[in-house]
């Protein structure tokens, strides 16, 4: 069974500024890919696009055999919900407690009511207190997020995912901000995630060690296409140096601000 | 950043404005001076010192007697009235009016949802109410709450409803320009998170918006209350009630020390305004 299907997708911010330039890719379900790529590949676009915030300006896309470009609102909260995402930067709301970034996992099931009420006192402490033991952090369930670290928020926004019970989840650089070791365990704890419930797993790495160690299927971007897509031991030095070359070596490429293209959209 | 390898790199094309502005600044400032007639030296001399003198000694001891202290309770509870009611409908102008007023919101729609590309009607539209929106928080205050208070004394009669009204509309313009600063600075990224999970716009609003913006959002509102206090005692000298009337009166009569004494009151209140509105900045 496909869970995603991308047939010449294309994005375009503004007038001309071509962010993906006609992607197809398939993934099965159950299967853990990783994107690498210089900055600037269209990677976070093309995530975006996957989880349903963005639109593709044309091309086709399906999920789970549905085709879902056209989706609006209640059909269109119902497929988002069944992709969970971590985000580079966490994407945790700083003056909330933990327990409720936790819980905005359950958003897409709860009612507005619920939700709320939720605010004053908290639902479903139980299994967010599952989720927060799950990646090692359970007493932070109470603190205020802005005074944990880079690293424990990164935890929090992966509880948010499993809170949410999604069949997919998209990590967009989940490490690059948090320090090499730490990096190794949160990808070994996504792909554990992905193996023990068999959910499909797709990562954008900036380390290619970690995409190489981790993943069985890496797919190299560049430009807003796809230059391979092989298993680990089919990508050679050469095509490494090709996808990266006309970039700045990695220690440089760092300080770039990661590919933005325009302020989200939310629809 | 995390390496500015060349902290100065990326200002290489440098721009005259700073200087402009500053020679420009400068030359404002030794204007002003010359025209407003700054002479501070007036001040000590005989007649300025005298008429001081009389003042400040007519002033003490504050009038204390219980049957005046007992005549002020009226005038402060209305002043405290007015400072409310009149914080109460600036936000309500301030809030709406302000949310027109972020780009962000009014462009873009309120959680950025708007499409506009290809779209120029729309666009313009939306960039119409935009200005629009701006262009009324500005009128709003930039009349002074004073003229506002004289108009609505000639509209609606003496008493503290003019007064109301004014604070009302003047501060409605701060305060919503005000908001749409803070409406300006809300992180989206969080929002398309919260969005990520199939969450509606009530959810995301409620996760994601208003904690980002409550705590900067109460503490200005409750500055601009404490102004209010403040402001409606002044509003009282055009006759919209509250404690300037008092002043008035006594300033009439000559009777410095019931003007002392008012003062106190007026001390006393916004200083108890201020340590409320701390207390709740701790709690936020």
């Amino acid at each position: 069974m496909e869970q995603y299907r991308l047939e010449q997708v294309v994005k375009i911010f503004g007038r001309r500024q071509i962010a993906l330039g006609g992607i197809d890719l398939a993934v099965r379900r159950g299967e853990k890919v990783a994107l690498i790529g210089p900055s600037g590949a269209g990677k976070t676009t093309l995530f975006r696009l996957l989880n349903l915030t963005l639109r593709p300006s044309s091309g086709k896309l399906w999920i789970d055999g549905h085709e879902v470009v056209n989706l609006h609102g209640k059909k269109l909260r119902e497929a988002r919900r069944k992709i969970g995402t971590v985000y580079q930067q966490h994407n945790l709301v700083p003056r909330l407690k933990v327990i409720h970034n936790v819980l905005c996992g359950r958003l897409g099931e709860w009612s507005t009511a619920r939700s709320l009420l939720s605010l004053a006192r908290p639902g479903e402490v139980e299994a967010a207190y599952q989720a927060l033991k799950q990646v090692g952090i359970a007493e932070k369930m109470f603190s205020r997020t802005d005074e944990l670290s880079g690293g424990q928020q990164q935890r929090v926004a992966i509880s948010r995912v499993l809170l949410q019970a999604p069949e997919v989840i998209l990590a967009d650089e989940p490490v690059s901000s948090v320090d090499p070791t730490l990096a190794s365990s949160i990808v070994r704890l996504l792909t554990e995630i992905s193996q023990n419930t068999r959910k499909t797993l797709l990562v954008n790495l900036h380390s290619v060690d970690l995409a190489l160690e981790f993943f069985p299927r890496i797919v190299g971007m560049k430009n807003g296409t796809t230059m391979f897509d092989l298993a680990p031991d089919k990508v050679t030095d050469d095509l490494l140096e090709d996808l990266y070359s006309g970039h700045l070596p990695q220690i440089e490429r760092d300080e770039i601000t990661d590919e933005e293209p325009g302020p989200p959209i939310l629809q | 950043m995390k390496n500015p390898a060349h902290p100065y790199s990326s200002n290489a094309q440098k721009s005259a404005f700073p200087y402009l502005f500053g020679l420009f600044f400068l030359l404002a400032l030794v204007d002003s001076w010359r025209r407003v007639g700054v002479d501070l030296f007036i001040l000590f001399e005989r007649q300025g010192r005298d008429n001081l003198t009389k003042f400040v000694t007519g002033m003490f001891p504050p009038e204390h007697s219980a049957q005046f202290l007992s005549l002020m309770i009226r005038p402060t509870l209305e002043t405290i009235q007015i400072s409310v009611m009149g914080t109460l409908i600036a936000i309500a102008i301030g809030f709406p009016i302000g949310i027109l007023a972020t780009r962000n919101f009014s462009v873009g729609g309120i959680l950025n949802e708007a499409d506009t590309t290809g779209a120029p009607t729309r666009f313009a539209l939306r960039l119409a109410i935009y200005y629009c929106a701006r262009g009324a928080l500005s009128l709003f205050r930039s009349i002074p709450e004073f003229v506002w208070a004289f108009m609505f004394v000639r509209a609606v009669g003496l008493g503290p409803f003019p007064g109301v009204l004014a604070i009302g509309v003047a501060y409605g313009g701060m305060l919503g320009k005000v908001y749409s600063e803070i409406f300006e600075a809300v992180n989206p990224r969080p929002l398309e998170a919260i969005q990520s999970t199939g969450a509606n716009k009530l959810q995301i609003f409620f996760y994601g918006w208003l904690p980002q913006v409550l705590p900067n959002f109460v503490s200005y509102t409750l500055y601009r209350w404490e102004c209010a206090v403040r402001t409606s005692a002044i509003l009282g000298l055009v006759g919209a009630g509250g404690l300037g009337q008092q002043i008035e009166i006594s300033m009439r009569m000559f009777n410095f020390n019931e003007i002392l004494t008012i003062l106190i009151i007026l001390f006393l209140m916004v200083a108890a305004v201020d340590y409320l509105s701390a207390r709740v900045r701790e709690i936020l």
